[in-house]
Formats: C-alpha cells, sequence, structure tokens
C-alpha cells in the first residue's frame, strides 16, 4: 500500500533529517540557548570586588595590610572582597585609574562609603558590606529564593517552547511551501489527483510530531540540568500545543500563500515572526512595554501560546483555565486555514 | 471518438490575445509537435488541455469530456512534464517516484516498472538535486508516466540538454509510442524533435496556427524549395540562371540567400558564372530548408525570437 498521507509525512521527515543544518537550529540551538541563558541568568558566579580602606590613624590598635571576607553567602550569590589598607591619596588615585570604585574611610566610629552613586553595582556591594558587618545591630534577613517556578530557566523553557512551535510552523511549512512552488512542484502535485487537503493535513502532521520531538528534548534538558517540573496537566498541554500547532500552521500559509519568491518569503516570515518574538514575552516579561501597548502584545498568537505553556508549567493550570486561550488558538487557526487555502496559489 | 478536441478556443491575458479562435482534432496515438516562437500561446493551450487555465471562449473535450465536473478522471488519463522540473532536493529518485505514485494510488511496483523506462535503475537512490539536466527531465518523464497515461503534455522536454541527452529521452518517446498508442503533445523549439518525434507538426504565431502537416508537407506547402546562402567578392548577375524562385540579399547581388528548387540544377550554373565574371566565393552554403526557414518566410521572424 502506497499511501499519499503517509507518503508527504515521510517526505517531509527524511529532507528533514537528511539536512544537518537544520537539525542545528531546530533541536540543538534551542537547547544551547536554554542552557547559556539559564546559566547566565540563574547561576551567577562567585562576584569579586577591591576595596581601599582607610585607617582613621588617631585610633590606636595593630594594622593589618590587607584581609578578604565574603558577604552576601545567603543569598546564593555572594561576592568577595578584598581589602587593601591605604592612604586616602592612594584610594582617590586608584579611583581615577578605574582599579577600585569605592573606598572606605574610617572617622571615629562611623565608617564613610565613597562611591559615584550613578553606578548602581558598587552601591549594591556597599550595601552588601554595611549589612554584613552589622548582621547583629540589624533586624532584616536575606533569603534567596530558589524554589522551582519563580526562577528566569522557568520563566525562559515555556517561552522557547512556544517559539519553537512557531518556528517550526513558519519555516517549516511556509518556506516548505514557498520552495515547491518555486520548484513548480505545487503545480505538477496539483496535476495529480491528490487531495489538496491531505497535503495541508499532512503538512501539520509532520509539524506536530517533529515539533513535539524538539520540545520534549528541550524539556528534558531542562529537567535534568535545571530540575523543572511540569507543576499542571499534561493533557492542558498536550491541547495547547496541538492549538498552537494549528493556529501557527495556518498563519504559515497564508504567508507562504502567493509568493514565490525566496527573498519575499523570507521577509514575510521575518515581518510576522520578529514583532511577536521580541514582544511576545519569550526572554523578558512583556510587561515592561508601555501599557498602551498590552492589548496588542496580549492578542498575539505567540503571547498567547507562550502565557498558556508558562501558566500549565508553573502555575500548575489545568484545562478548564486554559479553555479561552485553547479557543483563541483554534479559531485563529481556522481563519486563518479558511482564508489562507481560499488566496493560495498552487502555480 | 477523438482524444483531444479543440473547438474555437480564445483566451485573452488583460490586453494579449493568447490564444486566438484555435480548433484542433487529436486522435489517438498521434504525436503531435507545438512549434512556435516565445508567447505564441504554446503554453496557454497546453495549460487549458491540462485544465489548469480555462478558455475563455470554446470548448475542450478530453476522451469526449470537460475539465468542468470531470477533473479527477482527467487527472488520471494524462500525464504531464514541465519546463525544467525541479524535486525536493534530498529525496532520491525512488522516493521521488514512489511519492508521486502515492498519488495515483499506485503501488511501489510501478515505481520499479518505470525506473526500467527511463532508464534510471541504476539512480535510484541518487538524490534528486544531484541528476544531471538529462537525468531529472527523464525523472520528469518518469513522473509523467507513473499513471500509464492516455495522453502526454510534454513542455519543452529536452531545452538545454545536450544532444546525447535529447536522444535519449526521444528512444523513450519512441517506444511508449509503440508499444503503448499513447498520445503526446509536445512543444520544442528544436526541428529535429519535431521532425522525429512527430507526424504531425503545428506552427503557432500570435495565438493560431498559421501552418500544420509533416515536415515535407509544410516544406512543399509553404516552403520556397532549397536555399542557397552565398557570399561574393563582388556583385553578381544571376540572369540566364534557371530554377531561382525568389532572392533575399543582405548585400545587394553581394551576400544573401537564393531560393531554388533544386539545389543540384542551380549551383553548377552558379559557379559557372562566377568563374566567366570572375567573382570570388567567399561563403557558400546549400541546404534543405529548416522550419525555421519556413517560419521567416512566412512572418518575416526567427522561431528563436
Amino acid at each position: 500500500m502506497n499511501n499519499s498521507l503517509y507518503q508527504i509525512i515521510v517526505i517531509q521527515f527524511k529532507s528533514f533529517f537528511r539536512e544537518p543544518a537544520i537539525l542545528f537550529w531546530a533541536v540543538l540551538f534551542p537547547i544551547l540557548m536554554a542552557w547559556v541563558l539559564g546559566i547566565a541568568f540563574t547561576e551567577k558566579g562567585e562576584g569579586n570586588a577591591t576595596v581601599y580602606f582607610i585607617y582613621d590613624l588617631r585610633k590606636s590598635r595593630s594594622l593589618e595590610k590587607e584581609r578578604t571576607e565574603t558577604f552576601g553567602k545567603e543569598t546564593g550569590n555572594p561576592v568577595k572582597v578584598k581589602f587593601l589598607y591605604k592612604s586616602k591619596e592612594e584610594a582617590l588615585e586608584a579611583v581615577k585609574k578605574g582599579e577600585i570604585s569605592l573606598f572606605i574611610e574610617e572617622k571615629g566610629d562611623s565608617l564613610i562609603y565613597n562611591f559615584d552613586p550613578a553606578n548602581a553595582e558598587v552601591q549594591l556591594t556597599h550595601l552588601l558590606i554595611d549589612k554584613g558587618w552589622n548582621k547583629n545591630a540589624s533586624r532584616s534577613r536575606m533569603a534567596a529564593l530558589t524554589t522551582r517556578g519563580t526562577r528566569y530557566i522557568d520563566f525562559l523553557i515555556p517561552g522557547l517552547i512556544a517559539l519553537g512551535i512557531m518556528n517550526t510552523c513558519l519555516w517549516g511549512i511556509g518556506w516548505n511551501l514557498i520552495e515547491l512552488r518555486m520548484k513548480k512542484l505545487l503545480r505538477r502535485m496539483v496535476a495529480t489527483p491528490m487531495k489538496k487537503s491531505t497535503f495541508m493535513f499532512a503538512l501539520m502532521i509532520t509539524r506536530i510530531i517533529l515539533s513535539g520531538f524538539e520540545s520534549v528534548l528541550l524539556f528534558l534538558f531542562a529537567y535534568m540540568y535545571f530540575d523543572m517540573q511540569l507543576e499542571g496537566s499534561l493533557l492542558a498541554l498536550l491541547l495547547i500545543y496541538l492549538g498552537g500547532i494549528f493556529a501557527f500552521s495556518g498563519i504559515a500559509i497564508i504567508v507562504a500563500s502567493r509568493t514565490s519568491s525566496s527573498q519575499v518569503g523570507n521577509g514575510l516570515i521575518n515581518f510576522v515572526s520578529l514583532p511577536m518574538m521580541v514582544l511576545s514575552g519569550i526572554f523578558f516579561n512583556y510587561h515592561n512595554f508601555p501599557d498602551w501597548a498590552m492589548p496588542v502584545i496580549k492578542s498575539m498568537p505567540l503571547t498567547v501560546l507562550a502565557d498558556s505553556i508558562r501558566s500549565i508549567f508553573i502555575e500548575g493550570y489545568s484545562v478548564t483555565e486554559i479553555l479561552i486561550p485553547l479557543l483563541i488558538l483554534f479559531i485563529t487557526g481556522a481563519i486563518t486555514y479558511i482564508i489562507g487555502l481560499r488566496i493560495f496559489k498552487w502555480y | 471518438m477523438p482524444v483531444i478536441e479543440i473547438k474555437n478556443v480564445s483566451k485573452t491575458f488583460k490586453t494579449v490575445k493568447a490564444v486566438n479562435e484555435l480548433s484542433l482534432t487529436i486522435n489517438q496515438g498521434e504525436f503531435v509537435a507545438l512549434l512556435g516562437p516565445n508567447g505564441a500561446g504554446k503554453t496557454t493551450l497546453i495549460e487549458m488541455i491540462e485544465g489548469i487555465q480555462s478558455p475563455d471562449k470554446g470548448e475542450i473535450h478530453i476522451m469526449g469530456k470537460t475539465w468542468k465536473g470531470h477533473a479527477h478522471e482527467l487527472h488520471h488519463l494524462i500525464g504531464l512534464s514541465l519546463q525544467e522540473t525541479k524535486f525536493i532536493d534530498k529525496l532520491n529518485t525512488e522516493e521521488t517516484l514512489n511519492l508521486f505514485g502515492s498519488f495515483y494510488n499506485l503501488p511501489k511496483s510501478r515505481t520499479e516498472e518505470v525506473l526500467d523506462m527511463v532508464n534510471l535503475q541504476a539512480k535510484r537512490k541518487t538524490f534528486t538535486v544531484n541528476l544531471s539536466g538529462g537525468q531529472r527531465q527523464r525523472l520528469a518523464l518518469g513522473i509523467a508516466l507513473l499513471n500509464n497515461p492516455k495522453i502526454l503534455l510534454l513542455d519543452e522536454p529536452t531545452t538545454g540538454l545536450d544532444p546525447g541527452a535529447r536522444r535519449e529521452l526521444w528512444y523513450i518517446l519512441e517506444k511508449l509510442k509503440k508499444e503503448y498508442n499513447t498520445t503526446m503533445i509536445l512543444t520544442t523549439h528544436y526541428m529535429e524533435e519535431a521532425e522525429y518525434l512527430c507526424e504531425r507538426i503545428l506552427i503557432m504565431d500570435k495565438g493560431r496556427f498559421i501552418a500544420e502537416g509533416t515536415l515535407n508537407e509544410l516544406t512543399q506547402k509553404h516552403g520556397e524549395g532549397e536555399i542557397i546562402e552565398i557570399n561574393l567578392d563582388k556583385e553578381i548577375n544571376l540572369s540566364g540562371i534557371s530554377g531561382i524562385k525568389k532572392t533575399n540579399w543582405e548585400i545587394p547581388n553581394q551576400k544573401g540567400r537564393i531560393y531554388v528548387d533544386n539545389i543540384a540544377e542551380t549551383l553548377p550554373a552558379l559557379t559557372a558564372i562566377t568563374s566567366t565574371q570572375n567573382i570570388k566565393i567567399l561563403e557558400l552554403e546549400c541546404r534543405r530548408m529548416t522550419l525555421d526557414d519556413l517560419f521567416i518566410s512566412m512572418t518575416g521572424r526567427h522561431l528563436h525570437e
């Protein structure tokens, strides 16, 4: 038996796996990105700082030349400070040369912290030092938030999964269609008794499988390396995933419906995907954008998808809580499919 | 019953009349060549037969059926190969045939038969991107043959191929005609191709057929016999030579074409006169009329324009 649905899916897979570059960009690159960003924003290494200390020489005691002390251990983000005992002239000169950005002057019983107030980092260092030295006098304590769901990586992974779904559809389906049209293969195919609906359905099934594979790999990596967990319902995740694929494959068909030029196609795909990638809060929370932009941002399919996936992963949402986003995605898919197929040029 | 029947078909694109009141009947087993310069309306005509363009006026019947309401059946009857077909790069020959075979619900054993027919067994595992031009056109023909079509539509199947690759394709088509009694319409720029494969040649210009017949019939009916092309060092006086039908000079009485009834009779007289008039022959070419010459004599333009 030589079934056409099966054949179209198989050829999609073959051309995917026979192109090592696609494999790298679609599968390994997101993992690499998650790894780099995850480390960069979650596991900061020990910080270092050099601070000059100027003694009040009127007080009599034994003087040290240098001393090293670590502050902020309880934050999981400690800073190791090396104190060098110098004169005020030496300190001012070192500041000018950029060797230090903070020096502490002892005046009787008080300590004077000298630094440039515009430098946020040194401001933080001075607070850490001050807090460290006054541990017993203060009521306040610091505690690091390291529980799951509050780290940057927990924010990032669902976003990357959503981004992967968008990209696999726009490039995998959209670009594919443009290329087939360019090669006149679409025209050749519609001259056979092939059913157009079978063809489009096969493209979508392929993406469901391929993108599923990419997403699972990405999650497995985050699970093993960062101990990320799925808090919500697996069924909800599966449904929203299918909704995302459906919506974005519909969008891909519209994007690819007319052009047979690779430059125009490239431009169109970027025109659709780049604004969403920037605005939909994949890498950083979109709440930093101005209020007037919120309705637009929140109605973007990628925002809907990323927020839903995030809620399921972090906040433990179930199917009933994602019904509205699910509906939005499926309606988007249905409308774009209908319009896309109506204006679609096979030759 | 004719296989293809075209009645008074017209098709206009914006202001250009691509096909103008054409009628044509093609019978089972006929091989028909459509010749004409670019823009003559060949591809539009083929596309209307193929069903991807519909005529503004007139009717096209294929095995007695029109495209309206019979698309599915007609897709099963027709096999076609487009100009310069490309395939999915990283699929091999066999997989490409299997894919198209699946559209016709054909078993994979059909792929084997077609690989034999188009002589691509040795290249079955080669990615299509690595096939040569000739192999790629044979694969395109193989796809056209998958469903055992009654009608083959080939749009410039050998354009850009070297003579060897072109001949190989001709042999395959010749065999089809003998063994399967396939009906074929082919567009081409090559006269030898039309002459070798087709008993009927239709010359198209500006959306109309301007001549029809075998090459011999065409040259007899429309041609001016045979041609002597000549280039001399000074003017010649041709009076007294018999058998000259017409002359077409680039430089008057010095460089150009002399149309004659029979080269064998006229040429000796011509060379004799050059020696008596003390004229030196710089270039001389004698030949039968080609389709291009025929086209020039009918329209004043070249086929390849």
